[in-house]
């Protein structure tokens, strides 16, 4: 098992706990390979700010940080990450229903800080 | 009169914005002669943004010094002051950072008090974790006593996440580990460290963990800023109040989409903006909270 898969795994397993919107998530043995969307993190926006979804789609969000060890914080999932310039943080989801997720950075970076945030819109 | 009459007196005949017994905040029913004579009060500022330029605030270039004027006028003088962080406003630029920190501290010498005491905020030290501030002002956490009133004052701001950490949290639970289950203990922070509006990063990571901490204390009462806005919350026993900005206010947590600050109204210039003072009472076991407006009529 390469190490991405097994990363993949590890997500997996880790979302599957978190709960909330993330009915089933990466737990079926399906062969479908989830649409990967690359995200960066850049002070003080993410690119793209906002990402369109389809309620039951399995993707996985490649996110990386290009200037600043940012955060990425998802409170309606419970859910946070710390975003190390140079790696790719993968994040799997599978939204259960329509509706909006948003996100924002939690680690201070700096005059903009509090302007840098994002949304999932999820339709179904 | 002493000083309680004339705080009374005030709010009826203006200059006082705000007075009120809040939860957490309630006047004793009766105080012994003792517990009156250890009564007191401090003034609590916060938020003042020192270098901010920007629409929020046409006047920001004296707004910090009217209210340092405002505060030297109070009829009698607090026993001592605290900055509950965000003294100055963020940049990249090291030297910058000092600049704006050696004017606060020239403007604020001009307070007429016997002891200022300072806490971060992000904008101080979140991106040289307290570096600067400390070159200027000293620790970023620590702990004080006044007149039977255990003061600590937490960093959760210079860790850009938001955290107080493992290191400061022990050092808590040691001063806590010092003092009686029923002494009065007064938090300062920067952050609420409960979870206000996570969705606008109004939270400490692990505040919950020093909230736990101090659940089985009797008689705790939380000070902070950061959102630059009065709010009261209760977490269980444990009170929590925000303090108003000097620079600019922001929305009610969660009444819109974006934490931007509200307009400047140049018909009211300074509207949403204050300080506080804090008179403790009961032996400092509760506390009453009068606000004030920048410029006192």
């Amino acid at each position: 098992m390469s190490v991405l898969m097994r990363r993949r795994l590890l997500l997996r397993a880790a979302w599957a706990g978190a709960g909330a919107a993330l009915a089933g998530a990466g737990l079926a043995q399906d062969e479908v390979q989830p649409r990967v969307i690359e995200l960066l993190a850049k002070r003080f926006t993410y690119v793209p700010s906002e990402i369109a979804l389809k309620a039951g789609e399995r993707v996985v969000i490649a996110i990386k940080a290009v200037d600043f060890a940012h955060g990425m914080n998802i409170p309606d999932l419970g859910k946070r990450l710390d975003l190390v310039p140079g790696r790719v943080i993968e994040l799997e989801l599978q939204p259960a229903a329509a509706g909006t997720i948003e996100f924002m950075c939690d680690n201070f970076c700096g005059d903009g800080h509090e302007e840098m945030q994002g949304r999932f819109v999820v339709t179904a | 009169m002493d000083r309680r009459d004339f705080l009374q007196l005030a709010a009826v005949g203006g200059g006082a914005v705000f007075a009120s017994a809040l939860p957490g905040c309630s006047l004793p029913a009766s105080g012994s002669r003792a517990a009156e004579d250890e009564d007191f009060y401090f003034v609590q500022l916060s938020d003042t943004h020192w270098g901010y330029q920007g629409p929020a605030n046409p006047d920001a270039a004296v707004t910090l010094r009217k209210a340092v004027a405002s505060v030297n006028a109070l009829t009698t003088p607090p026993e001592f002051i605290v900055f509950t962080g965000d003294l100055t406003h963020t940049t990249d630029d090291a030297t910058e950072r000092r600049r704006r920190l050696a004017e606060f501290k020239a403007i604020v010498a001009d307070l007429q008090v016997k002891q200022v005491r300072f806490m971060p905020g992000e904008h101080d030290a979140s991106l040289d974790r307290g570096e600067a501030f400390k070159e200027f002002f000293g620790d970023t956490h620590y702990a004080f006593e006044h007149k039977g009133v255990h003061f600590i004052a937490l960093d959760n701001v210079s860790d850009p996440g938001a955290k107080i950490g493992d290191e400061q949290l022990a050092w808590l639970s040691a001063q806590l580990a010092r003092v009686d289950k029923a002494a009065p203990i007064v938090v300062l922070t920067h952050r609420p460290l409960f979870d206000l509006a996570p969705k606008w990063d109004w939270a400490t990571r692990d505040g919950a963990r020093a909230l736990d901490l101090l659940m089985p204390y009797q008689n705790v009462t939380v000070f902070y800023g950061h959102i630059h806005q009065e709010h009261h919350h209760q977490t269980g026993h444990i009170a929590h109040h925000s303090a108003k900005s000097l620079i600019f206010a922001l929305p009610a947590p969660g009444s819109q989409p974006t934490r931007t600050p509200l307009p400047w109204d140049p018909g009211m210039p300074y509207k949403g903006l204050g300080f506080r003072e804090v008179e403790a009472e009961d032996a400092g076991k509760t506390y009453k909270v009068t606000e004030w407006p920048v410029v006192r009529a």
